[in-house]
C-alpha cells in the first residue's frame, strides 16, 4: 500500500508537471485556436535558463548558491515569455484565422530553437546580431527610397537573403577562434543539480517518505494554478483575455486591444512553459530534445481536458499523470500479486512507461466516443459557428 | 384536411440558463407558407436551429409527419424533406455554381453513389433551369467564393431548391438583395407554396408583404400572435415588442 | 501546344525511366528513387489535406506499417536470416522460440503483398472512423493523429519480443528471388518500380478528386456544416480518403524500405509526418503535381544539405516551413499557376501587367462555355 500511495505521490508530480505545461498551451489555444508547437521546445528554454543560471551562481559561494532555484524560476518565466511575446509579434499574428498553418510554422520555429540550443555559440551570436542589424537597417532603408515600387518586395528578400549571407560569413571568419566558435551547450544532455533544501525528504506521511522535490513541484503547479487563475479572474487584463476568448470581434469593437491581448496570454502561455521546463530540471538531466518528450502528452491532456476550462486541463493531467506513474511502474502487480494469469498478461504488457501512453491513448480514444468536446465542453451558439 | 407536417409541443431550449425558445409550440400544414417575424433575440434562428438538428432542444418535442426529430442529425432531417438556407449565404467556395447546384441536385447522397454513378439528365436540367431561373447561368464556372453577396444568396437559394425538400427553411432570404431581386425572391416563394412548405424569416416588412401570408411573430422564445400581416400590425402586444418599453 | 501537354507527363516518365539512370550514379539515382517513393506519400496527404482539409500528423504509422509489412515477409523469406529454430534470427536474442502468429501471413508473397496496402488502410479505417464519427476536425484532428503516431512509435519500440523494438528490420542483407536486395542490380529494379507506381498513385487520387466525389471533398473543407444540411453525411466521405491515403502511404513506405535496406519505429517519429506535410506545402497543395514537385525538390536539398553542412539543415529546414507557410501558402506550383510568376516579372517591367478585368473575361469565357458544351466538365 506505501508503494501504491508512493506511486501516486509520483504520479501527482508528473501530472503537476504536465499541469504546468499543459496550461500554458491551453490558454493559448482557448483564445488563439492555435497549437503551439514550439511550446516543448520553450520549455527547453525554460530549463537551459536554469542551467545557465545555475552556472552563473557557482562562483558565488554554497551559501547564495542554494538560491539560484527560485531566481532560475523567475528568470525562466521572463525569458520564455519574452521569447513567446516575440514569436507571437513577428510571426503567430501573420497566420491569424489560419491554425493549420500555424501549427507547422510553430513547427518550423521549434525545429529552428532545437537546432539553435545545440549549435549556438558566441561567434554564432554575433552572426545572427549582424545579420539581423544588417537586414534591419537595409530595409529601413530601401523602404525609403523605393518603398513604394512593385519590386520592393523582392529587393527586400534579395536583401534579407544577403545579410543571412554576410551573418554566414562572420561566424565562418570566426570559426578559427575556438573561444568564440565553441559552442556552448553542445548536443549533450547536461545535469542540473537541484539546492540542498530541494533534495532528501520533507518528512513522512504515516511510513511514506516525502520527497522534497516531488512535493515541491506538486506545491509549485498549485500556486502557479492558483496565480493563473487570478490573473485571468481578477486583473483587468484577465478580463480582456476573457472577453477575447468569447467574442473576438465584440471586444475589438468595444476597443480592447485584441493584438495586445495576444501578445499578453501568448506570452503567459509560453512563460508557463518556462517554468515547466525550470521544474523538469529537478527530475532528470536537460537536453535539447527535451520538449519533444512532454508535448504529446500536453496534447493529450487538452483533448481530454477541452477547451478554454482549466478545470478540465487539471483534472485530465491528474489523470493522465498518475496513469501513466501507476500503470506504466508496474506497481499493481506488487500490490495486488494475486491476480487471475489474464489479466496479469494485460498488466504487464502495459506496464513500461511507453506501453503506459499507449493505454492512455485507447483510453482517450474511447472517452472521445461519448464525450467527443472533452470532459468540460463549451456551451452556446457560439460553438459551432 | 390540410394535414399537420411538422409540429413543435412546449419546446424550449436553454444555453447555459439563458432561454432561447420556452415552451414555444407551433404547426405547419402542408402546403403553407408561413412568416416568421420578431424583434433580433426573439428566437428565430433557434428555432429553425431545433428543426434541422443543429440545437437540441432542452425540452419538448419536435415531428416531422408523426416521426420524432429529436436526435436526428443534420443530414438526416435534410434528407427526410427539410431544407434550410442559412442566414449568411453558405455557398462552397471553391467549387463552381455549377458545381454547387450539381452537389445539391444529386439525388442519392452516399459516397459510393458520388463516385461510381453519373448525375441523371434530368438533375442536369434541372440545375441548369434553376441557374437561369436565378440568374446565374453566365456564372456557370465562376467559383462560388468570387461571387458578389446578393449572387451568393441567390445560388444559397438556389441550391436550396435543388435539394428539392419539402420543407423549406428560409433564414433572412432577401438581406442585401436590390428591390427587383426581393420581388424576385418573393414570386420563387410563391411559386413553390402549395407543393412545398415554406418558412421565411424576414426584417424585410415590405418583402413580407410581398408575399402576403399568414405572420407569426416571436418575441422572447415565445409565441406571440399569428394572422395576417395587417391584423399583426394592430396587435397592440406587437406593437409593444417592436417600438414598446414595457418589461413582462 | 495542346498536343504537347498531354505528351509532357510521358516524356517526364521517359526520362525518369531511361535518362536518369544512365545519367546518375547507383547511389543518387537510389536516392531518386527514394525521392520519388515519398512523393506517393506526398500526394496521399494532399488527398486528405489539400482536398478534404484534414491535417493529419500520423501518415507515418501507414508509412511504417507498409514498410515493417514488406522487410517481414523478405526477413522470413530469406535462408540466411534464419536462426535455430526455423525463425528469424533476431527472436534468439530475446529468447523467442515460435513465431509471432501475426507473421504468419508474410510467408506468403501474395499476402505481403495484399498487406502491404490493406493492413493500413484497415488502421486508417478505424481510427479515422473513431475520430471522424465525433465531429472532430480541424488542429483537435491533427493532434489526436500526432498522438496516435505517438503511441504507434511507442508500441513497435517497446515490443522487442515481437518486432525487435527500436532496432528495425534490416532489409539490405535479405534476398528477394536469390538477388541480394541492397544490390545495385535489384535497386535499379525498386527505382523502375517506384517510377511506374508513382503515376498509379497519381492517377488513383485524381480518381478521388475529380468528378462529384471530388467536389464533395472540396465542398468539406469549404463548409462542413453546410455539407450536412445538404443532406450528406461527411463521415463516409472522409473515412474514405483516409483509407485510401493510409494504403497509398503504406505502398509508398513498402518502396522506401527496400530502397533504404531498413525499416525502423525511426518512420514513425513525429517529425518525420510533419516534414512529409511540408513536401506537400512547399510543392502545392489542393493540386496533385504539387506535391510530387515538392517531395522530390525538398528531399534532395535536404540530401545536399546534409551532405555538406549537416547541423545546418535544421536552420534550413525551419526556416522552409516559416517561409512557406507565410509568403508561399499556395506552394510553387500554386505560385505558378497563380500567376506568381507574372507578377513577379511585371513587378521588373520585364512581362505585361496582369489583364485589368480578368473578372470580365473569365465571365465571357464561362459564357462561352455554357453555350459550346455540355456542363458537366467545366472547371476541368
Amino acid at each position: 500500500m506505501e508503494l501504491f500511495f508512493s506511486q501516486i505521490l509520483d504520479g501527482l508530480s508528473i501530472a503537476s508537471v504536465l499541469l504546468l505545461a499543459a496550461t500554458g498551451l491551453a490558454i493559448v489555444f482557448g483564445l488563439m485556436g492555435v497549437i503551439n508547437l514550439a511550446h516543448g521546445e520553450l520549455m527547453m528554454l525554460g530549463a537551459y535558463v536554469t542551467f545557465v543560471v545555475q552556472n552563473l551562481f557557482k562562483p558565488l559561494g554554497p551559501a547564495i548558491f542554494e538560491l539560484y532555484y527560485p531566481v532560475a524560476l523567475i528568470l525562466a518565466f521572463i525569458i520564455t515569455a519574452m521569447v513567446g511575446v516575440l514569436l507571437e509579434r513577428t510571426l503567430i499574428r501573420k497566420l491569424y484565422g489560419r491554425p493549420l498553418e500555424t501549427l507547422l510554422a510553430t513547427w518550423g520555429v521549434s525545429l529552428v530553437l532545437i537546432q539553435l540550443i545545440r549549435s549556438i555559440s558566441t561567434s554564432m551570436l554575433i552572426g545572427i546580431l549582424a545579420a539581423v542589424a544588417i537586414g534591419l537597417i537595409g530595409s529601413k532603408f530601401m523602404a525609403k527610397k523605393i518603398g513604394d515600387k512593385p519590386y520592393f518586395t523582392y529587393l527586400n528578400g534579395l536583401m534579407w537573403a544577403f545579410s543571412l549571407g554576410i551573418g554566414l560569413i562572420v561566424v565562418n571568419s570566426m570559426s578559427s577562434v575556438r573561444q568564440l566558435s565553441s559552442p556552448w551547450f553542445g548536443p549533450r544532455n547536461l545535469d542540473v543539480s537541484p539546492p540542498k533544501w530541494l533534495q532528501g525528504s520533507w518528512g513522512k506521511i504515516g511510513t511514506v517518505e516525502l520527497p522534497g522535490i516531488r512535493v515541491f513541484i506538486i506545491l509549485l503547479s498549485i500556486f502557479l494554478l492558483i496565480g493563473v487563475l487570478w490573473f485571468l479572474s481578477k486583473s483587468a487584463w484577465g478580463l480582456r483575455i476573457r472577453a477575447v476568448t468569447q467574442n473576438r470581434q465584440m471586444s475589438n469593437c468595444l476597443g480592447i486591444p485584441t493584438d495586445r491581448v495576444d501578445s499578453i496570454t501568448f506570452g503567459l502561455g509560453s512563460g508557463l512553459a518556462g517554468v515547466a521546463g525550470a521544474a523538469i530540471t529537478l527530475l532528470g538531466s536537460v537536453g535539447p530534445n527535451l520538449g519533444t518528450a512532454y508535448i504529446v502528452s500536453c496534447f493529450m491532456v487538452i483533448v481530454l481536458g477541452g477547451v478554454g476550462n482549466l478545470l478540465g486541463t487539471v483534472l485530465a493531467s491528474i489523470m493522465l499523470g498518475i496513469i501513466q506513474s501507476v500503470v506504466g511502474s508496474g506497481s499493481i502487480l506488487i500490490v495486488f500479486p494475486n491476480l487471475p494469469p489474464a489479466l496479469k498478461g494485460v498488466v504487464e504488457f502495459f506496464a513500461t512507461t511507453s506501453m503506459s501512453l499507449v493505454l492512455v491513448f485507447i483510453f482517450i480514444i474511447v472517452f472521445l466516443q461519448f464525450k467527443p468536446n472533452g470532459m468540460f465542453p463549451q456551451k452556446g451558439r457560439s460553438v459551432d459557428a | 384536411m390540410a394535414e399537420t407536417l411538422l409540429e413543435l409541443t412546449d419546446v424550449s431550449v436553454s444555453f447555459d440558463g439563458f432561454y432561447a425558445l420556452t415552451d414555444l409550440s407551433l404547426k405547419l400544414i402542408k402546403g403553407e407558407v408561413k412568416s416568421i417575424i420578431g424583434p433580433n433575440g426573439a428566437g428565430k434562428t433557434t428555432f429553425l436551429d431545433v428543426i434541422t438538428g443543429k440545437v437540441r432542444p432542452t425540452k419538448g418535442t419536435v415531428t416531422y409527419r408523426g416521426q420524432s426529430l429529436v436526435g436526428m442529425s443534420e443530414q438526416k432531417i435534410s434528407r427526410n424533406g427539410i431544407g434550410r438556407k442559412f442566414q449568411t449565404p453558405r455557398v462552397f467556395d471553391n467549387l463552381t455554381v455549377l458545381r454547387n447546384l450539381e452537389l445539391a441536385v444529386s439525388p442519392r447522397k452516399n459516397a459510393l453513389s458520388l463516385m461510381l454513378d453519373p448525375l441523371p439528365m434530368a438533375a442536369k436540367d434541372e440545375v441548369h433551369r434553376l441557374m437561369s431561373y436565378v440568374g446565374l447561368a453566365p456564372f456557370a464556372g465562376t467559383q462560388a467564393g468570387s461571387l458578389s453577396h446578393g449572387q451568393k444568396q441567390w445560388l444559397a437559394i438556389a441550391s436550396l431548391v435543388a435539394q428539392a425538400p419539402e420543407v423549406l427553411l428560409l433564414d433572412e432570404p432577401v438581406a442585401g438583395l436590390t428591390d427587383e431581386e426581393t420581388l424576385r425572391t418573393a414570386e420563387l416563394i410563391k411559386s413553390l407554396a402549395g407543393d412545398h412548405t415554406v418558412v421565411v424569416i424576414e426584417h424585410d416588412m415590405e418583402f413580407i408583404r410581398d408575399l402576403d401570408f399568414d405572420v407569426t411573430v416571436l418575441h422572447q422564445g415565445q409565441l406571440l400572435t399569428e394572422g395576417p400581416l395587417d391584423e399583426v400590425k394592430k396587435d397592440p402586444r406587437v406593437i409593444e415588442v417592436y417600438l414598446g418599453t414595457t418589461e413582462d | 501546344m495542346k498536343l504537347f501537354k498531354r505528351l509532357v507527363p510521358w516524356i517526364l516518365l521517359a526520362i525518369a525511366l531511361f535518362v536518369l539512370p544512365a545519367i546518375l550514379s547507383d547511389f543518387r539515382l537510389n536516392l531518386f528513387g527514394r525521392y520519388f517513393a515519398l512523393a506517393i506519400t506526398a500526394l496521399a496527404i494532399d488527398l486528405i489535406w489539400g482536398y478534404t482539409g484534414l491535417l493529419s500528423l500520423g501518415q507515418g504509422i501507414f508509412f511504417a506499417l507498409g514498410g515493417y509489412a514488406a522487410a517481414m515477409y523478405l526477413t522470413l523469406n530469406t535462408p540466411s536470416q534464419q536462426g535455430g529454430n526455423g525463425i528469424p534470427k533476431f527472436f534468439e536474442n530475446f529468447g523467442v522460440s515460435e513465431l509471432p502468429f501475426f507473421w504468419q501471413p508474410f510467408n506468403s508473397p501474395f499476402l505481403t503483398l495484399a498487406c502491404l496496402s490493406l493492413i493500413p488502410a484497415l488502421v486508417a479505417g478505424v481510427v479515422g472512423y473513431l475520430i471522424f464519427r465525433n465531429r472532430i476536425k480541424g488542429v483537435y484532428f491533427s493532434i489526436i493523429t500526432q498522438a496516435a503516431l505517438m503511441v504507434f512509435f511507442h508500441f513497435f519500440n517497446g515490443q522487442q519480443k515481437l518486432i525487435n523494438g527500436s532496432n528495425g528490420l534490416t532489409t539490405n542483407t535479405t534476398e528477394l528471388y536469390g538477388l541480394l536486395v541492397g544490390s545495385s542490380d535489384m535497386k535499379l529494379w525498386f527505382y523502375r518500380l517506384t517510377v511506374l507506381l508513382l503515376p498509379v498513385a497519381f492517377l488513383i487520387c485524381r480518381y478521388f478528386t475529380t468528378g462529384r466525389f471530388g467536389d464533395a471533398l472540396i465542398a468539406i473543407r469549404d463548409d462542413e456544416q453546410r455539407f450536412r444540411f445538404a443532406g450528406f453525411n461527411p463521415v463516409p466521405f472522409k473515412t474514405i480518403v483516409f483509407i485510401v491515403a493510409g494504403g497509398l502511404c503504406g505502398v509508398s513506405g513498402a518502396l522506401y524500405t527496400v530502397q533504404t535496406g531498413i525499416v525502423s519505429p525511426q518512420f514513425m517519429s513525429i517529425s518525420f509526418s510533419i516534414e512529409m506535410v511540408i513536401w506537400v506545402a512547399v510543392g502545392g497543395r489542393g493540386s496533385l503535381v504539387g506535391p510530387i514537385i515538392g517531395a522530390v525538390l525538398v528531399n534532395y536539398l535536404q540530401s545536399l544539405v546534409s551532405e555538406a553542412l549537416p547541423e545546418l539543415w535544421l536552420f534550413v529546414q525551419g526556416g522552409l516551413f516559416i517561409f512557406v507557410v507565410v509568403l508561399m501558402p499556395d506552394g510553387i506550383y500554386g505560385w505558378f499557376t497563380g500567376g506568381g510568376l507574372r507578377s513577379f516579372l511585371a513587378s521588373f517591367g520585364i512581362a505585361q501587367k496582369a489583364r485589368t478585368y480578368p473578372k470580365i473575361d473569365e465571365q465571357i469565357e464561362s459564357l462561352q462555355e455554357v453555350v459550346s458544351t455540355t456542363p458537366t466538365d467545366s472547371s476541368a
